[in-house]
């Protein structure tokens, strides 16, 4: 099986031109794979240890202005709860969003791969590289690991010269192209919100609050889900950060305490 | 028949604070395999550069060739770049150097505290491997579980995704804080069977590193 390594090599070897020193360190770095034949079975106890936190939500659509990227920010290890903080919005680079779901080190890993390979498509061909291309690099990378037990669920989106573009991408190997996505534990409650919501012709801001609004609900209702939900614009000059609120103040903001009326007031009583 | 297991879980916790400029990196120094005790001495806290502390618990073996990987790297690159690598930087190949293994982890896990290039405070907290983010405080470790909660009760530092943003370092000054981590740790002890003997604390701030101990329960 040929593995895509390339992304693994730096550009320049560690020593320069000379390298007589030790050779352990010239060698390309590649993975260390166990001699075994049962990839996936070996080390059932590593592999739950790195049990990879599918417990999110994420969503992205297209509409007239461009892009609406939104996430969760909460990671989960089985039931503990290791991180509210989490950015599963990743800023690839100026003009393109990757969204993170499935293995937290997988996503970013590989994310950054993908900003390093867009930057050097950039260079070698002096103009930026499509999100058709940008997807189709992480997809080939992510098919040459496949079975390998990768847990990736990511959005690419971003706008190019054919405007707004949305795919979505996972470890699987599955790359689709589509006007709507969510992806993770919360998406069913998401696609909820987001499908009757969604107007092709929303302004920025009515585009922010619907991703907004999809992404408190299906933190309302998945345990998995929570933390701050976070909306990201992608337009024709690049990705701009709308919104970071907590979802828990979200939820007072939709649903206010009413005052009720009191009908008999308690009165403290003097410990006599 | 059971096989071979190439991980064993030497217990510990670990934990780090960033302040305003200053950064508290502590752990105890117990190692025990299942239900032993091997030393009560044994240090999980690593200067990787003047800067920069690794704390790590889980197997120890994993964390002494991650030490040992990463201090050579930063030797090559102290003599590339003619000075010593910032914490942010050593953060990010801490994250690579766990990814490398992706099929045969480190099974270590890991929180690199320090001061970034404007003299703040600043702790990354990892997984096994790689994944990483900047935070205010983190806990790692058998007795993460017990210490987190009681971070987030008393630190809870707002969250770096809020947008307009929130400075996320805690507002405590540094003895505030070698107490609260001290507290943290008797407290940890109490209930975590694999974390006592004695507590290691490494405070970082702009008049270089200072080292104390303190006591803890040995039973």
């Amino acid at each position: 099986m040929k593995l895509d390594t390339t992304g693994l090599e730096s550009a320049l070897p560690l020593f320069g031109a000379n390298c007589q020193m030790v050779d352990g360190f010239t060698a390309a770095p590649a993975f260390e794979l166990p001699t075994t034949l049962d990839f996936d079975g070996f080390q059932k106890e590593a592999i739950q240890m790195v049990k990879p936190a599918k417990g999110t939500t994420t969503l992205a659509f297209i509409f007239k202005e461009g892009v609406m990227v939104a996430a969760d920010s909460r990671a989960s290890m089985g039931g503990y709860i290791s991180s509210q903080s989490v950015k599963k919005i990743i800023e690839i680079n100026p003009y393109m969003l990757g969204t993170m779901a499935g293995g937290a080190a997988d996503c970013q890993f590989w994310h950054r791969n993908l900003g390093i390979k867009c930057r050097l498509h950039e260079l070698a061909n002096k103009r930026r590289i499509s999100v058709t291309g940008a997807s189709k690099l992480l997809a080939n990378i992510l098919y040459s690991y496949r079975g390998m037990g990768l847990s990736v669920g990511t959005m690419i989106a971003g706008w190019d010269e054919t405007g707004p573009g949305l795919y979505y991408v996972d470890s699987e190997g599955g790359r689709l192209k589509g006007p709507r996505f969510s992806v993770g534990s919360g998406s069913p409650y998401a696609y909820g919100v987001l499908d009757s919501g969604y107007r092709y012709d929303m302004s920025i801001e009515e585009a922010a609050e619907l991703a907004r609004r999809a992404i408190y609900h299906a933190t309302f209702r998945d345990g998995a889900s929570g933390g701050v939900a976070s909306v990201y614009h992608v337009g024709p000059n690049g990705w701009k950060k709308l919104s970071g609120d907590d979802v828990g103040e979200l939820h007072y903001k939709y649903y206010p305490v009413t005052p009720s009326t009191v009908e008999q007031e308690m009165v403290e009583v003097s410990a006599a | 028949m059971s096989r071979f297991s190439p991980y064993d879980n030497n217990g510990g916790s670990c934990v780090a604070i960033a302040g305003a400029d200053y950064c508290v990196i502590a752990s105890d120094t117990r190692m025990s395999t299942g239900y032993n005790i091997l030393t009560r001495d044994h240090s999980k806290i690593y200067k990787l550069a003047d800067k920069c502390i690794l704390a790590s618990s889980g197997f120890q073996a994993d964390m002494k060739a991650l030490q040992k990987l990463l201090a050579a790297r930063h030797l090559i690159y102290q003599h590339q770049h003619n000075k010593q690598m910032s914490c942010p930087a050593m953060g990010q190949l801490l994250s690579n150097t766990l990814y490398y293994k992706r099929f045969f982890p480190y099974y270590t896990f890991n929180v690199l505290g320090g001061l970034d290039n404007e003299g703040k405070g600043c702790v990354y907290t990892y997984d096994a491997v790689g994944s990483y983010e900047r935070v205010g405080y983190s806990a790692q470790g058998s007795g993460s579980v017990l210490i987190m909660p009681f971070l987030d009760n008393q630190l809870k530092s707002p969250s770096p995704l809020l947008l307009p943003a929130q400075d996320a370092v805690t507002p405590l000054s540094q003895s505030e804080a070698i107490d609260l981590v001290k507290t943290c740790f008797a407290s940890a002890t109490e209930r975590d069977i694999h974390t006592g003997d004695n507590l290691e604390i490494v405070v970082l701030n702009a008049g270089g590193i200072h080292r104390e101990f303190m006591p803890l329960r040995r039973d």
